[in-house]
């Protein structure tokens, strides 16, 4: 089993997480053609390469924030939403 | 015991400690410390089990687990290695895939049958005609199988425990000893486990007959016993890697996960088999083998051997043979030998060798029950030169050293990338992911004093990994003398047609694999090892082509023409070796959670039932009353009386901050800004496509504070969003999940002021507290906040309490209400109460993709809304044509008639129309209901469709207008007998 480093709590075993889905912009709800929302909504990429996604540490409650290689699994780093710049 | 030899230094058997055991029916003698095989073995019985497709005799190949010709059964439990398993007093063993037992197996006739039974033979032949194939598949597993499951089996537990270390060394041989004591001696936590029952690994058969290695493996263990932070684990096998070095321990009571800062794998070698002419038969045995019968279990393989090497390590099992009073003569591949101090040794004890010579075929006995002699040809290295034939005397036994293989299951797991080294002429490790460290053999150094500095380095590799060790790792060692491994140990005479060649010759024992299958295999076409591998079955048998694969690959890279690198390698799986499903299912850790009144419930019969993680009370048991019954009674007391439910399992939610109400109205469908404090709303939620995911109830406590409940299986993941939605849009909102906080209960019926208002503070008239009205105050001298809701259809109250107060204020109301005819219900009875009020449950009437349009719920959508979230996605819904809405539905009372289940379906002109979402075969207004999707055509109150039920019988029902019961909600009006 994976371990995820959740950045209040440390590591921590893959067990112990939820899975976010990929970071998206949200397109403007309101100039978005029903074509583009459609495609926010129902759509998804699984394109290879560097993903942000969303991580909850279900334990403690922490949203957090983990850049991963989807073709090596590799969890390159993880920070707090919004923490990026301050982080890296 | 005829064959067990004068006791010797090291030997795994304690003579002590004799032990009887059945095989076969048969009695026999062994001791502690054997295993059934190598019992078998001393007792003169090579031939211990019968093969999977031909059923011919078969016999121990390597002594370790890495064939499975010997697999047995005790009557309990299935499918074990006779040379894994341990002897144990008073075993009634016998051998699986056998129809009459091993000696007299009925199935020996398929073997005649073998050239009807070509490669893929199952898939040519047994796929037309398609319904016969369950019946041909059932013939099969009959006749080519491996034992029969006993149901009547045992319960036997086996927990799953945890581990950490800093560094798992796998495998106590001389370079995972000599890691393990170099890690521990940096301060590292070290965990070294072999599946082996002492340590030593190879030490205890192939260097045992060296006296100066038996020093060095004292002083190893010596220094093992020193080291305080070594942990040794025997009798273990590491089955298994997974990601961020997670192994599976197995041993045999259990699995065990281990995590560790890094992984030393020092897991040796397996050695080959030479391919050729009846190699099958018993008799014909690895070099491994043989030292390990003799120095591990002092049994003496054969009378008479023949070694058939390609390499030193055959020189030294000759010699090891020889000192145990055996006749050895040695046929050697190689035109000149290494000249080594082994060879020197073997000359001077007047052991004959035969160089530049193979083995192309065994000759057998009657039965094929033994080897009767061999062939040998000259002129092995160089096909074109003249074969001579060559008798080497009447051998009853070749014990072959052909080469060997990585035992690299774990690293390929992990990742580890391999390289064919033509140095040692066997697969190598090239690149190693950070963390995973190979030493020793599986590493590609042989030498003892190599995989000794081998493992050291391995070990301090890891603890500069882990920031234990500073200095710069001693050089890697190279092995550079002659590679121990055959580059292609594949033997057939070179004329076509000579008899030698007509004799089976196996690349894989477990599915009786021939060459001759892998060559047509590969004339069909299968050129890739990986179609070859699935075509052939080669490697797919029980022990999962540890003899097989490599030289399965060799021969697919011959036929093609290219490199072994170019034809690559199969990878490999978990598990290393079989593991018992038992060790693998076991106790799981399912989360559950109690209420604060769950003993209450149970201590008054209730029928307790998992809704999610929760335990809650599905119904009180009542003296001689059904289920149906008590769960009857239960509504109709509400409906009359009064009742009490424990709802503390409703998520409980804290919203507070300048930005609640902006808040709120982003994560919900309605409007909250001009919720007046001190008031209830009800609160939609959806997702961002328009899916309804969680409702319950807003209670406004103050401007900037609201309680708001969520449903009890869907509560955690709504915070979880509501979390999320919060860092989005950084609002100024605090959230606090308080579902544990409070214990929370529904008093409901037309008692239930009258019960309550003498344990509260709060004055409970209809003008200072309403309906939908929200207040705090005491209950039961307990602070409390209660919420006037209607979930059930009658006048009632939420009460929230702190937790620890729970029981205490349910207690007080049952008391307080037990002249007024209260009684407590359950989760059954309220599901049907708020069917008649025709209350929808998100989940069981809602599902996956049910907006708000389709669950009649549109009311709850607030007008002209900048944004929440799925407001975008209901736009866009709103202009579709609706497909389907959620109805009220009636039934005739048929009497105990038929009636439908939910989730049944509604069929309309042959089609399918809708579907049963919530079912009431009995309610109190004296007809079954149902809430159910329906066709927007069809939905007009008094239509009458029909219900496919079980046995595709139609049931009618007609639409009826929601709710069902007090469709005015006069309930909720203050009546003039309870004023």
């Amino acid at each position: 089993m994976k371990t995820l480093n959740c950045p209040i709590n440390g590591p921590r075993p893959l067990q112990e997480f939820h899975f976010g889905g990929e970071v998206r912009e949200v397109p403007d709800p309101a100039r978005a053609t029903d074509a583009q929302w459609a495609d926010y909504v129902f759509n998804r990429s699984g394109e290879p390469g560097i993903k942000r996604e969303w991580w909850y540490h279900v334990a403690s409650g922490t949203w957090f924030i983990a850049e991963r290689n989807n073709q090596t699994d590799e969890i390159l780093r993880t920070y707090l939403y919004g923490a990026e710049a301050a982080d890296g | 015991m005829a064959k067990r030899l004068p006791p010797r230094e090291g030997e795994w058997i304690d003579r002590e400690r004799p032990l009887e055991f059945r095989f076969e029916g048969r009695t026999y003698q062994g001791f502690a410390g054997d295993v059934v095989s190598s019992a078998l073995w001393a007792n003169g019985l090579l031939i211990q089990g019968r093969s999977f497709k031909y059923h011919r005799p078969r016999g121990p190949v390597s002594l370790c687990g890495h064939d499975a010709n010997v697999i047995v059964e005790d009557g309990m439990r299935t499918n074990l290695r006779g040379d894994l398993l341990p002897l144990a007093e008073g075993m009634d063993l016998r051998a699986v895939n056998t129809v009459g037992g091993l000696w007299k197996d009925k199935l020996r006739w398929t073997e005649r049958f073998s050239k009807f039974l070509p490669v893929g033979f199952y898939y040519k032949a047994f796929h037309t005609p398609r319904r016969l194939f369950p019946f041909y598949e059932n013939q099969m597993r009959k006749v080519a199988g491996l034992g029969e499951i006993n149901r009547g089996a045992e319960f036997a537990s086996t927990p799953k425990d945890y581990a950490f270390c800093d560094l798992l060394v796998v495998g106590a041989g001389p370079s995972g000893l000599a890691g393990a004591i170099a890690a521990a001696e940096q301060g590292l936590r070290v965990l070294l486990v072999d599946e082996n029952p002492r340590l030593g690994g190879s030490f205890n058969w192939q260097l045992a007959g060296d006296p100066d290695a038996r020093r060095q493996l004292q002083e190893l263990l010596a220094r093992v016993e020193e080291l305080e932070n070594l942990e040794v684990r025997l009798g273990t096998q590491a089955a298994g890697y997974y990601a961020d070095h997670w192994v599976a321990l197995v041993d045999d009571r259990h699995l065990t996960k281990v995590r560790a800062g890094a992984m030393l794998a020092a897991t040796g070698c397996i050695e080959q088999p030479a391919v050729f002419g009846n190699n099958d038969l018993p008799g014909v045995m690895l070099g491994s083998a043989a030292q390990r019968l003799v120095h591990q279990f002092a049994v003496k393989p054969v009378e008479n051997a023949l070694v058939f090497t390609a390499n030193s390590d055959g020189y030294r099992v000759a010699l090891d043979l020889h000192a145990a009073n055996v006749s050895v003569g040695i046929v050697d591949t190689r035109p000149d030998a290494d000249p080594t101090e082994l060879l020197t040794q073997v000359d001077e004890q007047g052991i004959q060798v035969l160089k530049g010579s193979v083995v192309p075929v065994a000759t057998h006995t009657r039965g094929k029950k033994g080897i009767k002699g061999c062939f040998t040809w000259l002129g092995a290295t160089d096909e074109s030169k003249q074969f001579a034939k060559f008798w080497p005397g009447n051998r009853n036994g070749i014990v072959m050293s052909v080469g060997w293989v990585p035992n690299a299951g774990l690293l390929y797991q992990a990742g580890v990338r391999f390289r064919y080294a033509a140095h040692v002429e066997q697969f190598v490790p090239e690149t190693l992911p950070e963390g995973v460290f190979a030493a020793g053999r599986v590493n590609g150094v042989f030498e003892l004093s190599d995989r000794i500095a081998d493992g050291r380095r391995g070990g301090l590799a890891a603890a500069k990994l882990l920031g234990r060790y500073e200095p710069e790792l001693p050089p890697a060692p190279r092995h550079d003398s002659a590679p121990p491994s055959h580059p292609y140990p594949v033997f057939v005479h070179p004329k076509k047609s000579h008899p030698a060649n007509k004799e089976k010759a196996f690349v894989d024992f477990d599915e009786d694999l021939q060459l001759k299958d892998i060559v047509d295999a590969h004339q069909e076409g299968y050129d890739n090892i990986e179609l070859l591998k699935r075509y052939s079955t080669a490697g797919m048998g029980p022990s999962q082509g540890k003899l097989a694969n490599m030289n399965a690959v060799r021969i697919l890279a011959k036929l093609n023409g290219k490199s072994i690198d170019e034809t690559g390698t199969t990878t490999s799986r978990p598990f290393y070796q079989p593991v018992p499903l038992g060790h693998l299912a076991g106790r799981r850790f399912h989360p559950l959670r109690r209420t604060p009144l769950h003993d209450w419930h149970v201590g008054a019969g209730a029928e307790v039932f998992h809704a999610g993680s929760w335990l809650r009370p599905e119904y009180y048991r009542a003296e001689g009353q059904s289920r149906d019954d008590c769960i009857f009674t239960e509504a109709g007391n509400v409906r009359e009386r009064a009742g009490l439910i424990d709802v503390s399992t409703l998520g409980k939610l804290r919203i507070c901050g300048p930005d609640a109400v902006p808040f709120l109205e982003r994560v919900y469908t309605g409007r909250f800004a001009k919720q007046p404090v001190g008031k209830l709303r009800y609160g939609l939620a959806c997702d961002e496509t328009g899916v309804i995911i969680e409702d319950g109830v807003i209670a406004r406590l103050a401007e900037d504070q609201f309680y708001v409940t969520a449903t009890s299986s869907g509560a955690a993941a709504f915070y979880r969003e509501l979390q999320r939605w919060t860092l989005i849009w950084g609002m100024d909102v605090t959230l606090i999940n308080e579902t544990g906080h409070h214990a929370a209960m529904n008093l409901a019926g037309p008692e239930s002021r009258a019960i309550l208002q003498p344990l509260t503070d709060v004055d409970l008239s209809a003008e200072e507290f309403p309906y939908l009205g929200v207040c705090e105050g005491t209950v039961a001298g307990v602070s409390a906040k209660l919420l006037r809701v209607g979930f059930v259809g009658e006048w009632g109250y939420e009460i929230h309490v702190p937790a620890s107060y729970g029981l205490h204020v349910w207690e007080a109301i049952i008391s307080a209400g037990a002249d007024a005819g209260i009684r407590p219900f359950g989760v059954e009875a309220q599901r049907l109460l708020r069917l008649e009020k025709g209350h929808l449950i998100v989940g069981q009437d809602t599902d996956a993709l049910t907006n708000p349009y389709e669950a009649a719920a549109a009311w709850a959508i607030g007008k002209n809304k900048p944004f929440f979230v799925g407001g975008r996605s209901l736009e866009i819904e709103q202009q579709k044509t609706l497909t389907r809405r959620l109805v009220g539905l009636t039934f005739a009372d048929p009497e105990g008639g038929p009636l439908p289940e939910e989730c049944r379906l509604i069929i309309h002109e042959g089609e399918i129309v809708g579907r049963i979402t919530s079912m009431a075969r009995r309610s109190t207004l004296g007809h079954p209901l149902a809430l159910a999707f329906l066709r927007p055509d069809l939905t007009e109150a008094g239509t009458t469709v029909r219900v496919r039920i079980d046995g595709g019988v139609m049931v009618e029902a007609t639409v009826a207008a929601l709710p069902f019961y007090d469709p005015d909600n006069q309930r909720q009006q203050e009546q003039p007998e309870h004023a």
